[in-house]
């Protein structure tokens, strides 16, 4: 890259454009190791047989551990758990956060700053502290190994993207596109329908992919409210590592992954393909 | 400024529901508006006659798009009535008025095509898809853009973007048609094609229309009345001829066209020192290298060529002024003699006299 970048605009190899070049080089080397290197080495234990410590590869190859997990009937009810899960903790997210983002994205209330850093605040403590605190609530509620407590444990980790980002989308919209439609006839309804929501949709689409990988993820409070009646597919790695050999974790964090891959790559396409990267400005 | 006030303005009247219907057109009665704190409308009266085209005129934070937003209901009166075809339409959304607005900036919606922008006021009006059709596409034939009709607002030129606004407005056949500013994102040469399309289009379909502009020579080539507005209120409402010729403030007479400005009152042809103020036209002071009637020597001191004209500043004894001719270019240096055809005399920032006569 650097070296057709120099020889395009025909500028001389100096010490300078060098050393910035090893520099990107490295840089770039740096990040693929970081990055893809865990990766790899996921890829590559999932499929192991006897790996000897300084070795680059391992002895030998084998599918056992995959069989081991799809053997294991916990798995494909985990499976469906999370699939249960994610969306519904999506849709619920955006019933309640949606309106909340228009609000503070178009209106001037009393308190809006307050609420909208406070929303940080399911953050920013540890987790593990809210939700023993949650558990104890929960335990008085009799939401204890429900559904819907585990719902309320999965929306309260994605309220802080549902909110910030479509706040950011719906303040985003021009004005005067809202104008422009109230001026052709349109309520204030349909102003919403037809410019308002359609504008915002990129950043509405890109928190709720952020939520289904937040819900799909979820692992400690899950657990602590759910387990043992609601395996989700993180909770069931947990006892699948506790259980079996180390190449078992790797098996099920690929098949973990591939929703979240699956998805990310979708969205991907579909934000940087046409109208949504215009929207975005981002190409 | 405040104390010579002509008395002919009303005051503030609080309008009754039954005033009688003014016709067409659009009626403007004592409008009112404050905001932050500031009375940013002065009680603004403004009469458009039906099928009239007519330019509200003024500097940067006059109150300009104000006005506009009102007549076009996205911003509430503190008081006064806006009547348009005779119906007061004050209380009424924007949605519900019988108005269509061109935005500064267009406002096309980016995720609609062409088409769709424009068919979008008739789609809320419920008609068929057929009708909707037809009438795009005979509007996008009238601004010559119907092949453009799929294309998104994003993939067209900004000219060609303000005439799909102006399309979206057209279509929805409007008893009254407002432009913010709707050729200040063009360059010099577009701007000139496209309002003379506008007045075309205008006049063809003969819509009152308000337009709102800051470039004088916009307003003045494309207007029936020019309303000039300067803080808030209108300093004189005319055509465009009178209020060249004619005009009644020492604001207007330097807003519209160029003006030398002198303390002092003429005297056979002479300034001489007062309280009054002195706006002589560049065109009106004539320069020749022989004397003539109420001319005085003068040495040329700057010529700045102006491509057809030149702008020459000569110094006489009594001022330095700035006159435009024709023909042979001059040098600084020259010796020429200077007469002043006609002065403007203003009192208090109000016309009072012509050349020295009184009115
Ligand atoms: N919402 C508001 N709050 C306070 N002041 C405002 C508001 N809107 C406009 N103003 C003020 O009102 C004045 C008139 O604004 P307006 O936009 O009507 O000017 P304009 O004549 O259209 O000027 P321009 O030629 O620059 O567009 C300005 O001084 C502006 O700062
Ligand atoms: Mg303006």
């Amino acid at each position: 890259m650097a070296i057709t970048a120099a020889s395009r605009t025909r500028r001389p190899l100096t010490l300078d454009s060098i050393v910035r070049s090893a520099l990107v080089g490295l840089f770039v080397v740096l990040m693929v190791v970081f990055i893809l290197g865990p990766l790899l080495w996921l890829g590559v234990r999932a499929f192991a047989g006897n790996w000897t410590f300084p070795n680059l590869l391992p002895d030998d190859w084998t599918l056992r551990w995959w069989q081991v997990v799809v053997n294991d009937g916990a798995l494909g009810i985990a499976v469906q758990n999370s699939l249960f899960f994610a969306p519904l903790t999506v849709l619920v997210s955006a019933i309640i956060c949606l309106p909340a983002a228009y609000a503070f994205a178009r209106f001037d209330f009393p308190g809006r700053r307050f609420f909208l850093i406070s929303l940080f605040a399911t953050n920013a403590f540890p987790k593990m502290g809210l939700f023993v605190t949650l558990a104890a609530l929960f335990y008085a509620l009799n939401l204890m190994n429900t559904v819907l407590g585990i719902l309320v444990v999965h929306v309260l980790g994605t309220v802080v993207f549902m909110t910030w980002i479509p706040a950011a989308a719906f303040a985003a919209v021009p004005r005067n596109l809202e104008e422009a439609a109230r001026d052709a006839g349109a309520s204030k309804l349909r102003v919403f329908a037809s410019v308002t929501l359609p504008m915002a949709l990129p950043g509405i689409i890109v928190a709720a992919v952020m939520s289904f990988l937040a819900s799909f993820d979820e692992a400690q409070g899950t657990y602590l409210v759910g387990a043992p009646a609601f395996m989700t597919m993180p909770t069931q790695m947990y006892s699948l590592v506790l259980n079996y050999p180390t190449q078992v974790a790797a098996v099920f964090s690929i098949l973990l992954a591939i929703p979240s891959v699956a998805l990310m790559l979708a969205a991907h396409k579909h934000i940087l393909g046409g109208q949504l990267a215009e929207g975005f400005q981002i190409k | 400024m405040t104390i010579h006030e002509p008395l002919t303005k009303p005051p503030v009247s609080p309008t009754k529901p039954g005033t009688p219907a003014s016709g067409g057109g659009l009626t403007i009665r004592g409008l009112h508006k404050i905001l932050g704190g500031r009375t940013i409308i002065d009680n603004l009266d403004l009469s458009v006659k039906e099928g009239e085209l007519v330019s509200l005129l003024g500097p940067s934070g006059c109150g300009k798009t104000t006005t506009l937003r009102m007549i076009a209901g996205f911003l509430e009166p503190d008081s006064g009535s806006i009547e348009v075809e005779g119906q007061e339409v004050s209380h009424l959304g924007a949605e519900n008025r019988p108005s269509a607005m061109v935005f500064q900036n267009y406002a096309l919606w980016p995720h609609m095509t062409v088409a769709k922008n424009v068919g979008f006021p008739l789609k809320l009006r419920k008609m068929s898809k057929a009708e909707i059709k037809d009438r795009v596409e005979a509007v996008l034939e009238l601004v010559s853009l119907l092949h453009h009709k799929d294309s998104k607002p994003a993939r067209i030129s900004g000219g060609e973007q303000q005439r799909v606004a102006l399309a979206r407005a057209l279509v929805q056949e409007p008893k009254l048609l407002l432009l913010d500013e709707p050729l200040s994102n063009l360059d010099a040469k577009l701007r000139v094609k496209v309002r003379e399309d506008i007045r075309k289009i205008q006049q063809e379909l003969g819509i009152t229309t308000v337009i709102v502009t800051h470039d004088q020579e916009e307003a003045m080539s494309m207007s029936d009345r020019i309303a000039v507005m300067n803080a808030g209120r209108i300093e004189q409402y005319s055509t465009p001829e009178a209020l060249y010729a004619r005009p009644e403030t020492e604001f207007v007479a330097t807003f519209i066209g160029s003006m030398n400005r002198l303390e002092g009152s003429l005297k056979d042809g002479l300034i001489t020192a007062g309280p009054d103020v002195l706006g002589i036209r560049p065109e009106d002071v004539i320069l020749a290298d022989a004397p003539f009637a109420g001319a005085v020597p003068a040495t040329v001191e700057r010529v700045v060529p102006r491509g057809h004209f030149q702008e020459v500043y000569v110094r006489r004894a009594d001022a330095l002024l700035r006159s435009f001719v024709n023909g042979e270019p001059m040098r600084p240096g020259l010796r020429t003699y200077a007469g002043i055809r006609k002065a403007m005399t203003f009192r208090d920032g109000r016309l009072v006299g012509e050349a020295g006569a009184a009115l």
